[in-house]
């Protein structure tokens, strides 16, 4: 069977040790995760987290069956490809001098980035995306240097007018 | 009605049908253990001598009655003390509510004495766990546990309470015991498939397991393959749901199973799986076991469905429902070639074993000495094989083992828990290496005279690891000859139990005859050979095909 990747998300109750819970069974059932995060909804009582893993079917199979069986857990959907939006936020740090600033300007316009910070010697660069164009992104302004970087992982929502909830 | 946290935990108890309790105290379960001693007389609670016997006193309450066992214990080491108890009970799927005591809740976080966090602790050895903050919620969470236990696949839940907690003022009103969530019924569609399945199948063998005991599915199991002619197995999980001497029935499969049993489910076209999850114990080598084999899972848990091997059709729900509508589903079957074929297996079986082999006779004798519902518990080990696969077993949960966490030292505390849930007489089956672990429970057995007849195989080894070290190892026995001088005889009169020897089978029968007229608790030291093995034997990942049936095997 071939490994692919797949987006997964979790409506928890929101309360306090819920997280855990969910990252103590991807531990014990040695699941690895690409990427999770975790946020409020449109429900104060519930949080919402986005699962992001590669792997065979069975083992998505097995991580949304396992997380079914946890008791904080309301609900388990699958993002598939066609059907979610995913994005991606990345805040990065970009070494300059004044040789290179009007490159990685372009480059931030190309890519509908925006810069957000501006000093000497850096440059601090937003964009959110799928994760194929944040990489590009970074694949361009890595020649320049860069200080730090930090992404947030994916987010993901279904098309269409239904909440997952009430699915 | 205003009641303390504490008086809430003891009232909820009672409400909730409990009639027994397992635990010992401490100085964040005081509350608690105040309000029992003077709730006595409607709720007894049986004072273990460590944590982790009262953790498989209450696990062996609820294999031997269904019911949710409970355990309290208090924070700090009372409550780690639990954790191999509550983690046998998680393996085998075994309705278990702990309750343990926290330090107050304005010290949790300051490495406060005695302060643990046990609910991370136990985060993945429980099916879920309960921290309370508010008494207003105390009583809910203690109901809301026990459903949890008891409902779905059972399992372990612990309540973790405050020593404020415990002491702080709630209003309280009686509510109903709570039930079991409904499983799922089954879906036609499953049924028609499997149904489609066995017409086509002409080799069909039914393997079930512990879900198959805990939804009481024997009677259904037995009535599907007089229908279609299939032949039945189990898992070590699935001993006494139906009678060892069931025609169709050849007993446990797997690692040391019945031959017949093992080379049976390894042939056939289409194993149709009833609560069980296909344990690497039960199969071996997962690539190669049964690979031309179609296969049926049906269990309440879907998380099991192909978790440990592909399936062809896996069904979530009640089995017994998906049993019932499959009886009426499908057509009358015969397969002469396959019941030829298994009657050669049998015949090859009987061939088999050992002569005048002291274990297969001391055990033989007690099945057929003591009532068809007595308890049969274990520990862990060669003495624990035997008996799985020597025992004669008549009716239903009278099996009482530690199957997927293999627990040395579960046997004392669990056939002590077994007879305060049926109110019997127990026969427990130990190893001198597992007794030696948790030997101290006969302290509880002589307090309470539990009537438990205790057989210790004394091979002053640990023998099952030794039969590895023989067979694997070049019989380099490291660490497993005990020779430990313990008279075990003496050891049980110390603790005010009867105590007899015996070192062949004649002196067996005498003793045991004496041991189980005994009102209390009787210890047999029965001397076996410490080379006696457990045949037949599969290696650790090997296959069906090579089993080791004698010691010139190898």
């Amino acid at each position: 069977m071939s490994r692919s990747n797949f987006v997964i998300a979790v409506y928890v109750e929101n309360k306090y040790g819920v997280l855990t819970r969910v990252t103590s069974m991807f531990t014990r059932r040695g699941f690895n995760i690409d990427s999770l995060t975790v946020g409020e909804t449109e429900d104060p009582d519930y949080s919402r987290i986005t699962i992001s893993l590669s792997g065979e079917k069975s083992d998505r199979i097995q991580l949304v069956s396992q997380l079914k069986k946890l008791y904080n857990v309301r609900k388990v959907v699958e993002i598939t490809p066609d059907a979610g939006i995913k994005r991606e936020l990345l805040l990065i740090k970009i070494k300059t001098v004044p040789e290179t600033r009007s490159e990685i300007r372009d480059i931030t316009e190309v890519f509908k980035a925006k810069i957000i910070d501006y000093s000497a010697g850096a440059m601090c660069i937003e964009i959110t995306g799928d994760s194929n164009k944040i990489d590009a992104f970074i694949d361009n302004v890595k020649p320049f240097g860069i200080i730090e970087m930090c992404r947030t992982g994916i987010v993901a929502l279904e098309r269409g007018p239904e909440s997952m909830l009430e699915k | 009605m205003k009641l303390s946290g504490a008086q809430i935990v003891v009232e909820t108890l009672i409400e909730q049908n409990v009639k027994t309790i397992f635990g010992y105290p401490g100085g964040t379960v005081l509350d608690i253990y105040d309000q029992l001693q003077k709730k006595s007389d409607r709720i007894t609670h049986i004072l273990t001598a460590h944590e982790q016997g009262a953790a498989h006193a209450a696990d062996g309450y609820a294999r031997a009655t269904g019911e949710v066992g409970v355990v309290l214990a208090t924070s700090g080491p009372g409550a780690t003390n639990l954790v191999t108890g509550i983690a046998t009970a998680h393996l085998d799927s075994v309705p278990l509510l702990a309750i343990t005591g926290n330090v107050a809740t304005g010290m949790i976080g300051s490495d406060a004495f005695q302060e643990i966090d046990i609910t991370g602790i136990t985060l993945p050895i429980t099916k879920h766990n309960f921290l309370v903050h508010d008494v207003k919620d105390l009583a809910d969470t203690i109901r809301e546990a026990i459903r949890i236990a008891k409902s779905g696949r059972p399992g372990p839940v612990l309540v973790d309470i405050p020593k404020d907690v415990q002491a702080a003022m709630c209003e309280f009103a009686y509510k109903a015991p709570v039930e079991r969530s409904k499983p799922e019924p089954a879906k036609d569609a499953d049924v028609d498939e499997a149904a489609k399945m066995i017409a086509e199948a002409g080799r069909p063998f039914i393997y079930f397991g512990g879900g198959a005991v805990r939804a009481g599915a024997g009677a259904l199991i037995s009535e599907l393959a007089d229908k279609i002619d299939a032949f039945i197995g189990c898992s070590m999980m699935g001993l006494s749901e139906l009678p060892t001497k069931l025609d169709r029935f050849l007993g446990m499969q797997g690692m040391h199973g019945h031959y017949a049993s093992s080379k049976a489910m390894a042939k056939s076209d289409l194993i149709i799986a009833v609560g069980v999850r296909f344990s690497d114990r039960a199969t071996g080598n997962i690539e190669r076991f049964s690979a031309g084999a179609r296969k049926i899972q049906i269990d309440i848990d879907s998380a099991e469905l192909g978790k440990n091997i592909e399936i062809t059709l896996g069904a979530s729900c009640d089995i017994c429902d998906f049993l019932r509508k499959l009886i009426d589903r499908v057509d009358y079957k015969r397969n002469p070639n396959w019941a030829a074929k298994i009657e050669k297996l049998r015949a090859q079986e009987k061939e088999q074993g050992f002569v005048d082999f002291l274990p297969e006779q001391a055990i033989k004798y007690v099945a057929s000495s003591v009532t068809p519902d007595t308890e049969i518990a274990t520990d862990v080990g060669q003495h624990q094989m035997w008996t799985a696969q020597y025992y004669d077993f008549e009716k239903k949960r009278t099996w009482i083992s530690s199957g997927g966490l293999g627990t040395m030292g579960f046997g004392m505390g669990a056939a002590i828990g077994a007879c305060f849930g049926t109110g019997k007489r127990t026969v427990l089956f130990t190893g001198d290496g597992s007794f030696g672990m948790n030997l101290t429970e006969l302290a509880t057995a002589v307090t309470y005279n539990v009537p438990v007849t205790i057989v210790l195989f004394d091979n002053g080894t640990l023998g099952m690891v030794r039969q590895l070290q023989t067979l694997f190892y070049d019989k380099n026995y490291s660490n497993t000859t005990l020779d430990r001088k313990t008279d075990f005889v003496k050891l049980a009169e110390a603790f005010g139990a009867k105590g007899f020897e015996a070192s062949d089978i004649e002196e067996f029968r005498k003793a045991f005859d004496e041991a189980y007229k005994t009102e209390g608790p009787a210890l047999i030291d029965l001397r076996i050979d410490k080379d006696a093995v457990v045949l037949p034997m599969m290696r650790p990942g090997g296959t069906f095909d090579k089993l080791i049936l004698g010691e010139e095997d190898d």
